[in-house]
């Protein structure tokens, strides 16, 4: 239920932000770096797709909001900060290295790490055995 | 009438597979030859009344029966027939009664191909009678297909609009027969468990079957990733959403499983481990279905979420795995004696390829899971997607493609890196030169792009290589021809991936009819929208012109389509494609006053994503043709040699 009131105000969000920001930049160079910052946000109703791949109607508007806020000569920092303020953490598709994360991008060397001395012990007790 | 039918037939499955799994136990146990006849018997006859099943309710679908609820809920009358009989598949209780239509095809498939008799094929037809009573009782408890309502209703409700395409009507049956697959695998695996028959005799009856799902997985992971891409309106081909994690995990434990079996099957190398990997593949695949079908991670595949299910499925999972670690935890430390191999021989390639495998496999899982344990623990939401995984990736698969090439150029137990390294040489030069040329001639200029080509040119240059070596040397069976085509079609994939991720250029506008988009060395002109009626849906389709250096190349229509049974809209993209590059066209949003937003995507070398895939999947295809035709050629010996 909570979820789906989450839900429902992230919509309602969207839909406030409609037709807030254009389509594309006429500058070049801020629509490339808005294309380039779409990619880094997920789109929050969607599984796995940034905002840049996203068909969802809140990730189009999202996608305008960025543009609006490029057009008004925010950062790309000032725009990463208030997403993450509006939106939460979740909003970033490369989830920071922070303490509650260090589990999430260690594990992985951990494994790695353990692979690795596996593999090397299985190759060194293989070895023949001298006179055998 | 075909409802109870179908009821009726899967019922009597769920007691045959009973007596599979009974039977199939007792003649690996005792020396009871008559028990394998009725394991054998019961396979057969379990998969004579799924299919019974299965094919009631495709008669309930292709009629319209909507007394049945599952028709009623997915399917309508002005559906086109194809996409009556894909949406058999294209729910839930549907999909599960494909599942086990396609265990029962395997349980077949081992009594057919082993004509019985022996123990081994007599425990894994009980693991899988195992198998098969747990799934259809799953379906008969909490996702029975066969439910009636009445009144019926007018009218289906229709099948999601995204649903209704060819390539989804092909994805999910080739990745079931790729999931389930593994279960011959597992079968055959706890099968050695059980009868301490673990040498190579397991190993090379699990084969064909391994190579199978291998080959039904890559297949079923192309389509859908091609799927994605041309039906999604992005141009993105893989998302790392939980759904594709759930395929891809299985599918690098197997192809982990196909190289260390290779050893097993030859010295009984490995043995030990290829039985553990042989659990593990199938366990990812019921993850899999587990992830799927319970919507703990709800994603666009999940089109049912019940918890009930999820908690039935679990317990399933738990069973099944938690019972073949435990005879594997009990049996294993008994299998003795490992093979020896000095440190260059074809047994440590084999040993490192499924070191990189199986890590690859496990952060994938480690990360898909991770949010549910941070949601768990510190209650936040953290999106584990794409960054991470390319991460942890991208070093994992350039070190085994630097590797790969020499792996079929080492001998068993003592290779001569000196020789494959001269053999190797002219691949070296050729993917150095390529990477030097990406790096000048290309923009932008970046030293990965110039990497991963140089990568992709070693890897097809090596297997060019060995072909022509082997092909020399009189060597060239259908074993180390599947070898080459496979790894050579990882190199082609990793071209496609590279040039798309490099060169993709794309451009999006709201455009009025008459107004250009620029998009790489493309123009397109935008010629308005007609409306357009299809057989179950409304269509806007848009005329947009390509010109290219002042000349028209085509027409793109692409459309946007509003189902009006299902309520939903979906856009039909038009893509031109070269085989080198593709163009990619979507119609946005209809802004009024007949301007559209309209986006575009030059995709070079995109089409090279699915030609890898399909030219690994040949290479398990040639694989499996030698393996079966080796066997033909043996039974035939065999069966000639009491004639003398």
């Amino acid at each position: 239920m909570r979820r789906a009131l989450v839900l429902a105000l992230l919509l309602f969000a969207g839909a406030v932000f409609a037709d807030t920001g254009p389509e594309r930049l006429s500058d070049p160079a801020q629509e490339a770096r808005a294309l380039a910052l779409q990619k880094e946000f997920r789109c929050l109703v969607c599984q796995g797709e940034s905002l840049d791949e996203s068909n969802a109607t809140l990730a189009a508007d999202l996608r305008r909001l960025i543009r609006a806020r490029i057009a008004a000569g925010d950062t790309n920092d000032q725009i990463e900060r208030y997403l993450v303020s509006r939106y939460g953490e979740y909003i970033l598709m490369k989830p920071p290295l922070e303490p509650s994360t260090y589990a999430l991008w260690f594990g992985p060397l951990l494994v790695l790490l353990i692979g690795a001395g596996v593999a090397g012990t299985v190759i060194v007790r293989s070895r023949p055995k001298p006179g055998a | 009438m075909t409802g109870e039918l179908g009821q009726f037939a899967l019922t009597l499955a769920l007691a045959l597979a009973l007596v599979m799994a009974a039977a199939g136990l007792i003649g690996a146990r005792a020396n009871v030859v008559e028990a394998r006849a009725v394991a054998n018997g019961a396979a057969l006859g379990f998969f004579v009344f799924v299919a019974l099943a299965f094919g009631s309710l495709t008669y309930g679908f292709v009629t319209s029966d909507f007394s049945i609820v599952t028709v009623a809920q997915n399917s309508h009358t002005l559906k086109p027939l194809i996409y009556k009989i894909t949406g058999v598949w294209g729910n839930h209780e549907g999909s599960m009664l494909l599942w086990v239509l396609v265990l029962a095809v395997y349980g077949a498939a081992i009594v057919v191909s082993r004509r019985g008799g022996d123990r081994l094929t007599s425990a894994a037809l009980g693991v899988q009678g195992l198998l098969a009573f747990a799934f259809v009782l799953f379906i008969l408890f909490t996702s029975n297909p066969f439910l009636r309502i009445d009144p019926p209703p007018f009218e289906g409700a229709g099948l999601n609009p995204l649903l209704q395409d060819p390539g989804l009507a092909v994805h999910p049956p080739m990745l079931y027969i790729g999931y389930v697959g593994l279960s011959a695998t597992f079968a055959y695996a706890a099968a050695a468990l059980i009868t301490g028959e673990a040498d190579a005799g397991w190993a090379r009856a699990a084969r064909p079957f391994l190579l199978a799902a291998w080959i039904a997985l890559t297949a079923g992971i192309t389509l859908g990733s091609w799927w994605a891409y041309y039906d999604l309106g992005w141009g993105g081909f893989w998302f790392w959403d939980p759904v594709e994690n759930a395929a891809l995990m299985p599918w690098l434990v197997a192809t982990a499983l196909l190289h260390s079996a290779l050893a097993t099957e030859r010295t009984g190398a490995f043995k030990v481990w290829t039985l553990l990997l042989s659990i593990a593949a199938f366990s990812l695949s019921l993850i899999g279905t587990f992830l799927v079908r319970s919507g703990v991670l709800s994603s666009v595949h999940a089109f049912a979420n019940d918890p009930e299910r999820g908690r039935f499925i679990l317990i399933m999972i738990g069973l099944a795995i938690g019972g073949a670690l435990s005879l594997f935890a009990w049996r294993a430390p008994k299998l003795t004696g490992g093979s020896e191999f000095s440190d260059v021989s074809r047994e440590t390639a084999l040993v490192l390829n499924n070191f990189l495998l199986s890590a690859a496999a496990a952060i994938v899982f480690y990360g898909t899971l991770y949010p549910l344990f941070q949601d768990a623990i510190f209650g936040t939401k953290v999106s584990v997607g794409g960054p991470f995984f390319a991460f942890f990736f991208a070093p994992i698969f350039v070190v085994l493609l630097i590797l790969m090439p020499f792996g079929p150029r080492l001998s068993w137990q003592r290779g001569d890196l000196k020789a494959a390294l001269r053999t190797l040489a002219p691949g070296l030069g050729a993917a150095l030169v390529a990477g030097v040329l990406v790096l000048a001639l290309t923009t932008p200029r970046s030293l990965s792009i110039a990497g991963a080509f140089a990568l992709g040119v070693w890897v097809i240059g090596a297997s060019v290589i060995d072909a022509v070596k082997r092909r020399r040397a009189r060597t060239l069976n259908a074993a180390a021809f599947a070898s080459i085509l496979a790894h050579a079609g990882l190199g082609v994939t990793l071209f496609g991936v590279a040039g798309d991720t490099a060169w993709k250029s794309e451009a999006i506008d709201v455009l009025a009819p008459g107004q250009n988009l620029q998009v790489s060395d493309y123009t397109l002109r935008f010629d308005g929208v007609e409306l357009v009626q299809g057989p179950n849906y409304q269509a806007a389709r848009a005329s947009i012109v390509a010109i290219r250096g002042g000349h028209v190349v085509g027409t793109l229509s692409p459309e946007k389509r509003a189902y009006p049974a299902e309520g939903q809209e979906v856009s039909d993209t038009a893509i031109r494609t070269t085989g080198f590059s593709d163009l990619y066209v979507a119609l946005g949003d209809d802004r009024g006053g007949g301007k559209w937003v309209v986006r575009a995507y030059v995709n070079p070398l995109a089409p090279f994503i699915w030609f890898g895939g399909a030219i690994m999947a040949l290479g398990g295809i040639a694989s499996l043709w030698g393996r079966l035709r080796l066997r033909g050629a043996r039974t035939a010996v065999a069966e000639a040699v009491p004639a003398e």
